[in-house]
């Protein structure tokens, strides 16, 4: 789902989307929610309301209270009055949504970002996409676990340099 | 609470039955799984236990917290969850069965369960009612990658070693009994399936049975014969287990009421 686009917006909405911009995310804070695919909306109503509408990555992401409140307290600092923050489930969020910079903010964090494409999450063992290592580079990369440090990450090791290092999982 | 649900209407009382089945399979099996923390085989895998649990108690909570709002009697996701007695909770026997400090149990109880929720989610994909769609759309990509880790597990355990292979083995001997109840059709997945709102819990079977049998094959486990299928959680009849169960999960809400971070 497209994310609104910024041309022809009134210039009160690409402030509030910019602000917005400061809102990171906690676990991984090299990424704004933006990069992430999280800020799904931003309006400001006819009472001047403001208005954010977020998704979260996995069900049970505890980010998204701490999210919730770094909109309110970031448009809090930034001179608006009465915030609300919607969470919606639909349509699920999916890492597709990251953003381009968002991926190579990700790589220079340490962090894999997702394979595109990826094959069928059905197939047991050995069907794990291509992943680079962040670290070195190389290709000859292997799963340990697909689960990781939080709901997102997958734990993964680079067979050159030995170095473990987290791969954002495909959802 | 069984007072305020008087207000509801036949079809509303139905939906909200349902989405405690749900919620409360998700909330119970979260639990069970977050026995294992600090207590796995290995720190990988111990990770994993936690991230499907803390992916099953976020389901829990979207559910629940729409369950609330059918109900209409005030009650949000943590008064379903801390404030329910063990007659009213609605879920599954398979998910209340012990850990019993064994690994290969908690695999196959895992198992036995993510290939059924993987056909259940995805059949919650085409609800007619739109919030569990949602939600179903959410669940569904994290069971996928449930469904996945525990079906390697039940390779590696019975492809194993002797070890492994007899305690995966036995442990799938005794849930079997468990599988029975996820098929069972009553009044209330009757009133969902003629709504559209879920499947009729008979047409997961097909695809459940045709996962067990495909994961089996490579695990080299033997499909236990069908006999003597206990059931009666979805209708509040549970075992010694749920009680255990609720009195460490809920202790705190009981002891301390609204209390919060």
């Amino acid at each position: 789902m497209p994310l609104q686009t910024l041309e022809d917006s009134p210039p009160e909405l690409d402030k509030l989307w910019q602000t917005l911009e400061a809102v990171v995310d906690p676990e991984i804070p090299v990424l704004t929610i933006a990069d992430l695919g999280l800020l799904r909306d931003a309006e400001i109503g006819a009472d001047e309301t403001v208005t954010v509408t977020i998704t979260p990555t996995y069900s049970g992401c505890p980010a998204m209270n701490m999210i919730e409140q770094e909109i309110k307290r970031v448009l809090g600092e930034a001179g608006y009055g009465a915030v609300e923050v919607k969470t919606v489930l639909h349509p699920a969020w999916t890492t597709d949504w990251l953003s381009e910079s968002g991926r190579e903010k990700l790589r220079a964090y340490g962090i894999a970002p997702p394979a595109k494409g990826s094959t069928s999450k059905r197939a047991l063992f050995g069907a794990e996409p291509e992943v680079t290592c962040p670290h070195c580079g190389s290709k000859e990369t292997e799963q340990v676990s697909a689960f990781g440090s939080t709901a997102c990450k997958a734990l993964w090791r680079c067979r050159s340099c030995l170095e473990p290092f987290d791969y954002f999982k495909c959802i | 609470m069984t007072a305020d649900t008087e207000k509801m209407t036949p079809e509303q009382q139905a939906l909200f039955d349902y989405l405690l089945r749900l919620g409360d399979n998700a909330v119970v099996l979260s639990h069970r799984l977050g026995e294992w923390c600090g207590h796995a085989p290995v720190l990988e895998e111990d990770i994993a236990l936690i991230n499907v649990a803390l992916d099953l108690l976020g389901q829990a909570r979207s559910i629940m917290t729409y369950a609330g709002e059918v109900e209409g009697a005030g009650h949000d996701e943590d008064a379903l969850v801390y404030r329910r007695d063990g007659f009213d909770y609605r879920n599954v026997l398979l998910v209340e069965q012990p850990n019993e400090e064994n690994f290969a149990v908690a695999i196959v109880r895992q198992f036995l369960f993510d290939a059924w929720h993987y056909e259940l989610q995805t059949a919650l994909l085409q609800s007619s009612d739109a919030r569990l769609a949602a939600i179903a759309a959410k669940s569904v990509k994290e069971v996928t990658y449930h469904l996945r880790h525990s079906s390697e597990w039940m390779v590696r355990l019975g492809d194993g070693t002797a070890e492994s292979h007899g305690r995966v083995q036995e442990a799938l001997d005794d849930l079997w009994r468990f599988s029975g109840e996820l098929f069972e059709a009553d009044a209330v997945e009757e009133r969902m399936a003629a709504a559209g709102i879920g499947p009729h819990p008979q047409s997961l079977y097909a695809a459940w049975s045709e996962t067990v049998d495909r994961v089996l094959a490579e695990a080299t486990l033997s499909r236990p014969e069908d006999g003597w299928m206990q059931s009666g959680g979805r209708n509040g009849r549970h075992g010694e287990h749920l009680g255990f169960i609720l009195a460490e999960m809920q202790f705190l809400q009981r002891a301390y009421p609204d209390a919060r971070w």
